[in-house]
């Protein structure tokens, strides 16, 4: 795989920089046949910093979550080598197992089984309060079980 | 409806729905003697409540229903660790409907995520209590005649009082109540509720720290108990817990048809010199919780029966 140009898959650009391994877990790369570069810490006139993650071939995966994780992040479709779309990235309604609920009084902490749920408690979002498509921010979210808030 | 976790999953025309059942039963009980006949209730309390179970239980018993149960963790399997959902496949087994208090929050939502039958919220923490809801409500709609047009004083611990929460959200739905917030500074309202239900068009709200002076405006006082297990120290608890007694006196001030209210027990909130006032409902209040749940009963079965 050359990691300057794939042909077709997904770039995940703009990535805070440290956070591709943690993003690699939660979109469940670590699962395809497919070739993944990781690229850390490179230089961006923006961000300073950087990571960016390149995708190979053809695939089925989930990048709502991203939208949560780092939302920073751009998402460019490649087909026959070039940009056939990119993807804005929105707050996911439900984000499942990625964050964990710290309210000492919530059934998940004595029930380790459960799936870790968390629901976009302002939905649909309010325009006043930031969050509608600016990106770089994450919106409040809420533990389905015991209702304690997420930023 | 198919389960009961929270207040909120009941709409409006729900909760209506459920409150002229209860006017019906309360009129004819007769005919709904034998309502739930060969159908069981189980009420799993992993944390003792005995008035919320015993309201539970002689609601099925009135409608001719069988109960089973446990009413203290200790003498379950939970102990042993066994998880919320484990519990619930085996009482499926033997029960028709559950009724299930739990000291976790969100254990009740767990428990009908697995369930095949209904599950009904009947407190779990600090969170939820749907019930006592529902009983305020209609203790509210009985004594009042209505659930619009009424100035509602909720007082003592109007942070850590989940009823009041639950009732907040619930009346905050009809037109034209104006709700009087009467607290110290350090037991206020929450920010999620001043910041979300009472920020509707219909709804009006005032802040007071002193009972008496309000009192005469009132048509509704709620009031709570400062409960000692909400607090992290002993101090703040001595301090705060006297600070808004309802007593004989101060009830000169209040309307003649005010409706006194509390979810029980007391402590020491309301001078037991008032409970023999004609506006004292908080113990009639028991027994409409009693009706509500007998509708509440009848009306989650008969969804129940159509889903099957
Ligand atoms: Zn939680």
């Amino acid at each position: 795989m050359n990691i300057d140009s794939i042909n077709s898959g997904i770039v995940i650009d703009h990535i805070q920089a440290g956070n591709s391994m943690n993003i690699y877990g939660l979109l469940g790369l670590d699962k395809l046949q497919s070739s993944v570069a990781i690229i850390k810490n490179c230089k961006s006139r923006k961000m300073g910093r950087k990571d960016i993650i390149k995708i190979d071939g053809e695939f089925d995966v989930n990048l709502d979550v991203l939208g949560y994780v780092d939302p920073g992040a751009t998402v460019s479709i490649i087909k026959d080598g070039v940009t056939a779309q990119k993807k804005k990235l929105s707050l996911p309604r439900r984000i499942v197992n990625v964050v964990r609920c710290n309210n000492p009084r919530c059934i998940t902490t004595t029930e380790t089984a459960l799936d870790q749920v968390f629901v976009l408690a302002d939905d649909p979002p309010r325009q006043n309060c930031g969050f509608v498509g600016d990106p770089g921010t994450r919106g409040l979210y809420r533990c389905v079980y015991c209702d304690a808030a997420k930023g | 409806m198919k389960h009961l976790i929270q207040i909120s999953d009941l709409s409006e025309q729900e909760i209506d729905e459920l409150i002229s059942l209860a006017d019906d039963i309360l009129q004819d009980s007769a005919r709904y003697r034998e309502a739930l006949r060969h159908k069981t209730l189980a009420t799993l309390f992993f944390e003792p409540s005995t008035r919320t179970r015993l309201s539970f239980e002689s609601a099925m018993l009135e409608l001719g229903g069988n109960v089973l149960g446990f009413a203290d963790p200790n003498s379950s399997s939970a102990t042993k660790g066994e998880s919320v959902a484990d519990t619930i496949r085996t009482v499926e087994c033997y029960a028709d409907i559950i009724a299930m208090r739990h000291p976790k929050e969100g254990a009740p939502l767990a428990a009908s995520m697995k369930s095949r039958v209904p599950i009904i919220n009947a407190g779990d923490g600090g969170h939820h209590h749907p019930t006592q809801t529902l009983t305020d409500l209609f203790t509210i709609k009985r004594e009042k005649g209505r659930l619009t047009n009424l100035v509602v004083g909720l007082c003592g611990d109007l942070k850590f009082g989940r009823t009041v929460h639950s009732l907040v959200h619930a009346m905050s739905r009809y037109d034209g109540i104006t709700f009087v917030l009467i607290s110290p500074e350090e037991l206020t309202l929450p920010d999620y509720l001043t910041e979300g239900p009472l920020k509707r068009d219909n709804v009006r709200v005032a802040a007071t720290n002193s009972l008496v002076s309000t009192l005469g405006e009132l048509d509704v006082l709620y009031m709570t108990r400062v409960q000692r297990e909400r607090f992290f120290n002993e101090a703040d608890y001595v301090r705060l817990k006297d600070s808004y007694i309802l007593n004989r006196a101060m009830l000169e001030h209040a309307k003649p048809d005010l409706a006194i209210l509390h979810p029980l027990p007391r402590v020491n909130e309301i001078a037991a010199d008032v409970d023999d006032d004609p506006r004292a409902l908080y113990f009639r209040q028991m027994f409409y919780g009693k009706i509500i749940r007998k509708a509440l009963l009848i009306s989650l079965m008969r969804n129940y029966e159509c889903l099957k």
